[in-house]
């Protein structure tokens, strides 16, 4: 190890970290947008909330059961040897996944759910929840061992999150006149679909830290390829993914449904993120591809079956996250068995043990807003203000 | 005198108001409102949901003009806002009484 190697990949790591940390941003606009004008200013006071709590609970307890960093984090690297890069850098780039993996839920329960009930199921998730199914296979746990591969987590991230979310779903149920009498969904526009298209560049921006830092070194010939090839892969899924989404939605609805074809882009990120190394930039196109034909029969399917998702998370991240999972096996970089339990046990641990969370806050403090609250915006309920003070509310006309 | 009232297509109402100037009309009033007609509104699809579009956009434009100028400015909004289209609008003229020009105090046609 030399004390340059060391350098430049403790910087690439960190480096990775914030642009990873710059998803909170992407969440967060994309949130913002995609809820009605009268939840807007709550979501971002939770997107920020949510970061700042997954930090904590990670840094105390999280990255030990994951990885065994110490609580309140162990000591610092005493040498050069044997360590690439700053364990703090280390520390660093695993608590910003974290972040994501709750943002996700964050979505999903948009415009419902109480913001400190969501808060204090954000603790269970970040401390508890989320580590300990990491250490399975990040913190060379039994799934690693069995040859479970998921290079940045498809279904160790995003998976587990979407598991979290659809459990927070099916308790909260869906928004008030989101469905007729008779059951058929009614559709609830965004309040800002261009903010939403600010989200979703950001996030696919910060993907490349996510995919790219995840091979965890930069310098050498080796990783340094490794890194462009991982580049230039998670670009060609996101724009396999958006196109997908987008020449779907045309061919079976005559219009370029625009909230749908950004998640087809997302889609596509999430189906490569298990593997944005070994296949080549034509095949990560067509992973990301599929994965934007999934998400569209995935978010109108789930919308028929009444689970209502406001952002299309659990399609995004789950759906497509088991997608990607498998089409590593697909590949042929993985065996089909360890992948299919790798993903049953980590949605397995999830949805159970988030619904036993949220059960128990259901029966304490409560999950969903009152009636009237739901009504007026938890802008003003729970903030005391609303996002777009000089827009008049218009009148449905 | 007439009161011609016409509800547009948004998107004819420059070419309307360039037709009906050729009329020698000197004031036009526009509203941006909205509404139905026989077709009921429309439906869109919003990520895979349908939603009604109960009322649509339209323009709606109203001028005075003196009687023997109602037939221009009628054909001219005819001849402008036609699409063949369903949603054209409609025009209807009814009388004026009375018209005041409020700066000079000048009534009827002289107010015009």
């Amino acid at each position: 190890m030399s004390e340059l190697s060391y350098a430049v990949d403790t910087f690439y790591f960190l480096m990775s970290g914030v642009l990873v940390m710059w998803m909170a941003a992407g969440f967060t606009m994309l949130e913002a947008g995609m809820v009605r004008s009268k939840n807007a200013g709550e979501i971002v006071m939770k997107n920020f909330a949510l970061y700042a709590i997954a930090c904590l609970m990670y840094l105390g307890v999280g990255y030990q059961l994951m990885y065994g960093g110490g609580y309140f984090l162990g000591a610092e690297n005493t040498s050069l040897e044997d360590n690439y890069y700053s364990g703090r850098s280390d520390f660093f780039f695993q608590v910003v996944f974290v972040a994501t993996a709750m943002s996700i839920v964050s979505g999903a329960v948009a415009e419902r759910m109480k913001l400190w009930s969501f808060l204090a199921f954000g603790v269970v998730m970040t401390a508890i929840i989320y580590p300990i199914q990491g250490s399975w296979s990040w913190g060379g746990g039994w799934l690693s061992e069995l040859g479970f591969s998921d290079f940045a987590g498809s279904g160790i991230v995003h998976m587990c999150g979407a598991a979290a979310a659809l459990a927070a779903v099916l308790q909260l149920g869906p928004r008030k006149g989101k469905y007729t009498k008779d059951g058929k969904p009614v559709a609830i526009q965004g309040s800002n679909l261009v903010l939403v298209g600010l989200g979703t560049w950001i996030l696919w921006m910060g993907w490349f830290g996510f995919n790219g830092g995840s091979q965890l070194q930069l310098s050498g010939f080796d990783n340094a390829n490794a890194v462009a090839q991982i580049f230039v892969n998670t670009n060609a899924a996101a724009v396999g993914g958006l196109l997908a989404t987008m020449i779907v939605a045309k061919l079976l609805t005559g219009k370029t449904d625009l909230t749908l074809a950004l998640n087809g882009a997302l889609a596509g990120l999430v189906a490569i993120t298990a593997d944005p190394l070994s296949t080549s930039a034509l095949a990560a196109t067509l992973i990301g591809a599929v994965g934007g034909v999934i998400v569209y029969f995935s978010i109108l399917g789930l919308d028929k079956l009444k689970i209502d998702d406001p952002v299309g998370a659990i399609s995004v991240h789950g759906v497509v996250g088991v997608w990607g999972v498998l089409a590593v096996a697909v590949m042929g970089n993985a065996e089909f068995i360890p992948q299919l339990i790798g993903l049953a046990a980590i949605f397995a641990w999830t949805f159970v043990t988030s619904s036993v969370a949220i059960y128990a806050i259901k029966k304490t403090i409560g999950i969903r807003v009152p009636v009237k609250e739901e009504h007026e915006g938890s802008d003003m309920e729970e903030l005391g203000l609303t996002a777009y003070p000089e827009f008049k509310m218009s009148a449905k006309i | 005198m007439k009161h011609i009232t016409a509800i547009v297509k948004p998107f004819k109402l420059d070419e309307v108001r360039e037709a009906v100037a050729e009329c020698n009309v000197d004031g036009l009033t526009v509203t941006e409102v909205k509404g139905y007609g026989r077709q009921k509104g429309h439906t869109e699809l919003y990520r895979g949901a349908e939603y009604v579009i109960d009322f649509l956009p339209k323009v709606k434009l109203e001028l005075i003009v003196a009687d023997d100028n109602v037939d221009c400015v009628v054909d001219a909004i005819i001849k402008t806002a036609d699409t063949g289209k369903i949603g054209d609008g409609k025009i209807w003229v009814t009388n004026v009484e009375e018209l005041v020009r409020i700066r000079t105090n000048e009534r009827g046609e002289d107010a015009l």
